[in-house]
């Protein structure tokens, strides 16, 4: 009992971060229509910008999480408005593998800027610690990763079914000329809404740092897949399901890395094609 | 005008010739680096060729081929350790692996279309990787399948070939890759090349002319299937060695970049854009680390700009050359 508990926190605890990934990215696809695998690039380019701030210039999480996402959003503000813009057009290889060549560009940066080796993060003594959870230590760290998921989960509904925003942002991803055609400016809005995106993503990356332990250049890599994973098998568009099946996801694995340590990786891809056999759109998403 | 079309040709087979003939005589003046990149290039090559049947000829983009070359390379690698150490015989079975593998994946992948084809192939590719990576009792895990030997290839009347020399090697592989651009050349031409044609342009109305384009669609997938297992065998062979990481979905997207760097439309496309490849990352790792950059920008430069790539570039410099034409 007491070990299927921590199993289960700890795969809800790896299921926010690739949550925080998915939902940028399943956003992304809504609006836009462009599935980005550029990412989890950015997710990366959130943490080494988040512990840069915290090694150089403020040993302070909060700073951290806010000034690194922020510089991220910069990146991806070129991104949209110099070469995604002029491949919405274009059939779907083109747009993959544009996105593609900043996952190249990216991670080769990354290793010329910060090197090629991993990086330790400072230790800055946030929610350091660990509480007892049924007799057994469980990282305070983890608990408020565990409550910052499903925060950002409500505030981004609120934000997109009570806001007026939202309603243009929805808008736009179901007509794009009849939003054009009652005023939306929809090119600014698909900057913003990828801008948003880029920093929900690069916001995991920030919570990562304290978490991970270790900073390497790939690291984007690795969630990139977990996050279309979910992205899909929630339904590509749908927030809702990229929640769910990121919780999912997160649990499975972490009894899959327990219980059949040969085979986690695999239980998930297993998971995956099941749902897109039965359900090709996702759990959440428009058939099309 | 039938003259014009007599001397195309003409020229056409002049060329075909004369880049055999470029090809065949590698060995004899090229040192040992230069035969070992022409049998890299050659490789991607047949990769690419048989990947741009699927995206070039359906438009169905799959991100899950590099397990089907990875299935040839652990199929030659299983069949050379265990049963028969017959180079050929093991290229077989590499190729056959990978066409059964292909014909389950494609089975379940073709239903979708678009975006959600690609994901399902790269799952599947996934899998495929991490069993590879998992099982390490049998598949030798990350350390991958290794010792295989390139025995020489046994002939009648117990005459027998051998390869063991990369000299004489790069003949089998010029053979092979010969062979995969003749056939890839006869499939676009064939009745079925214009049905996948067909596809691409539009499925409906293929399907309204009461053909089974889901059939099509898994023929073209398993044919695909088939070049790359004869590329992972060829390279497991080139390298005594079966890694991992020919399954893994950065390893899949490399057919799909050769493709788009040479031109999606065209035949020639993906073997230009092997040299090209290789080339490249020859040239830009002897200066400085970062070839993944430059590659990325190159890339960057060919999405937003030419998207005909290298062999479309050319085709419109050449027809521009020659003026507007009637007709």
């Amino acid at each position: 009992m007491q070990s299927i508990v921590h199993v289960c926190l700890a795969g809800l605890s790896s299921g926010m971060f690739i949550w925080l990934v998915a939902s940028g990215l399943t956003l992304i696809f809504g609006v836009l229509g462009v599935l980005n695998f550029a990412h989890g690039s950015f997710y990366m380019l959130g943490a080494y910008f988040s512990y840069t701030v915290l090694r150089h210039l403020f040993p302070n999480f909060w700073l951290g999480l806010l000034l690194g996402p922020l510089c991220v959003c910069a990146v991806g503000f070129v991104v949209e408005r110099f070469f995604l813009r002029y491949v919405y057009r274009l059939a779907l290889p083109y747009q993959l593998l544009l996105t593609f060549a900043f996952v190249l560009i990216f991670d080769n940066l990354v290793k010329i800027v910060w090197g090629a080796g991993s990086l330790t993060p400072p230790d800055i003594g946030f929610l350091a610690g660990s509480v007892p959870i049924l007799g057994r230590k469980f990282p305070v760290y983890n608990l408020f990763i565990i409550g910052v998921g499903p925060l950002v989960a409500v505030a981004l509904w609120l934000a997109l079914e009570r806001t007026w925003a939202g309603r243009i942002v929805r808008a736009a991803s179901s007509d794009r000329e009849m939003a054009s055609a009652i005023g939306v400016r929809v090119p600014a809005l698909y900057t913003g809404v990828f801008v948003f995106g880029i920093w929900l993503g690069a916001l995991g990356g920030g919570l990562a740092v304290p978490y991970v332990g270790l900073l390497t250049p790939g690291m984007g890599e690795t969630i990139i897949i977990e996050a279309f994973i979910v992205a899909v098998i929630g339904g590509l568009g749908s927030l809702k399901g990229a929640f769910l099946a990121a919780l999912v996801l997160g649990v499975l694995s972490s009894f899959g890395t327990r219980y059949f340590p040969a085979f986690d990786m695999f239980l998930t891809f297993i998971l995956m094609a099941a749902v897109l056999l039965v359900r090709p759109q996702g759990l959440f998403g428009d058939a099309r | 005008m039938p003259d014009d079309r007599v001397t195309g040709r003409l020229l056409r087979a002049i060329a075909v010739l004369a880049f055999v003939a470029a090809l065949a005589s590698v060995p004899l003046f090229a040192g040992k680096f230069v035969i070992y990149l022409a049998m890299r290039v050659m490789i991607l090559g047949i990769f690419a060729l048989g990947y741009n049947l699927l995206l070039g000829g359906t438009g169905l983009l799959s991100f899950g081929h590099g397990a089907f070359y990875a299935a040839g390379a652990y199929g030659l690698g299983f069949f050379s350790l265990h049963l028969s150490p017959n180079p050929l015989l093991g290229v077989a079975a590499g190729i056959a692996a990978a066409m059964l593998l292909a014909l389950l994946i494609g089975f379940f992948s073709v239903r979708s279309t678009e975006i959600y084809f690609a994901m399902l192939t790269l799952a599947f590719g996934m899998m495929v990787f991490s069993l590879i990576w998992n099982a390490r009792d049998i598949t030798g895990g990350d350390d991958g399948l290794i010792g295989i030997m390139r025995e020489s290839i046994p002939l009648f009347g117990g005459v027998k070939i051998s390869i063991s020399q990369d000299s004489r090697y790069y003949f089998l592989v010029l053979f092979f890759f010969l062979l995969s651009f003749w056939a890839v050349h006869r499939i676009r031409n064939s009745p079925f090349g214009l049905v996948l044609a067909g596809i691409r342009e539009n499925a409906k109305r293929t399907e309204f002319a009461g053909l089974a384009v889901r059939n099509y669609r898994l023929a073209a997938f398993v044919i695909s299937g088939a070049f790359a297992g004869l590329a992972g065998s060829l390279e497991t062979l080139l390298e005594s060695n079966a890694r991992p990481f020919m399954a893994h979905w950065t390893h899949s997207a490399e057919p799909v970049l050769v493709s788009l760097l040479g031109g999606i439309q065209t035949l020639t496309g993906p073997v230009v854009g092997s040299i090209l490849f290789v080339a490249m990352r020859e040239i830009v790792q002897r200066f400085t680390e970062n070839w993944m950059l430059w590659f990325g920008i190159v890339l960057l430069v060919i999405i937003m700009g030419f998207r005909g790539g290298v062999v479309g570039v050319v085709r419109q410099l050449a027809d521009r050359a020659r003026g507007p034409r009637g007709g």
